[in-house]
């Protein structure tokens, strides 16, 4: 491909910056497709951290060039105020020594509870609608 | 297939020095703790980018999922 301009990787990186806490997932935060989805959105759910999610599944594509972008190369991935902040992993370790919240300014929960399926997050996002 | 004692040996070989724990018997799912004197002083991110390194355009295909725990030696298991 000769074409320079890359669309899909310019809304990507659009919605990164544009929503503080932004989590590509396999799913949806309701519906999540892979565990390492479900305890990731699970543990921002639990803090009360609103955040963004971008299923990742409807088009391979969006993941190819959200790990060309990240350097990062699975899923789930969680970006604050556009960084990224690692995967179900790091997530998981940040949840439990308090990191998690302290980075999301949020207070930590005094005992972890299981997630809670409770809406109050945005609606998850749709990148390739967004490409019409 | 890939199996934990290929994934324990392929790192503890790129990364000189490291010891690596791997377990996961289905050829796709991996558990790795890895121990190595390069992840002081580095954050997270880095200390698992150089371990994905390792298994690079593998991961997600060939090696469906690789759940990962970094520390350096000196740092004590919190």
């Amino acid at each position: 491909m000769s074409d320079e301009t890359n669309p899909l990787r310019d809304a990507i990186r659009e919605a990164i910056d544009e929503n503080p806490v932004i989590l590509f997932m396999k799913g949806t935060p309701d519906q999540p497709m892979c565990g390492y989805s479900a305890r990731t959105a699970a543990a921002l759910q639990t803090l009360g951290a609103p955040f963004a999610a971008v299923d990742i599944l409807p088009d391979p594509r969006i993941r190819q060039e959200l790990s060309a972008l990240s350097n990062w190369p699975t899923i789930p991935q969680l970006f604050v105020r556009g960084e990224l902040i690692g995967g179900a992993d790091i997530v998981a370790e940040m949840y439990e020594t308090g990191e998690l919240a302290q980075v999301l300014g949020v207070e930590q929960p005094s005992a972890p509870e299981p997630p809670a399926a409770e809406g109050g997050q945005a609606p998850p996002l749709s990148i390739e609608n967004r490409l019409g | 297939m890939a199996t934990s004692e290929e994934l324990k040996q392929r790192i503890e070989t790129a990364i000189p020095g490291s010891s690596a724990q791997v377990t996961g018997d289905d050829g796709h799912h991996f558990e790795a703790v890895v121990v190595a004197p390069q992840f002081e002083g580095m954050s997270r991110i880095a200390q698992h980018r150089l371990v994905y390194d390792v298994f690079e355009g593998e991961l997600g295909g060939r090696i469906h999922a690789l759940s990962l725990q970094t520390k350096a030696p000196a740092r004590t298991s919190s």
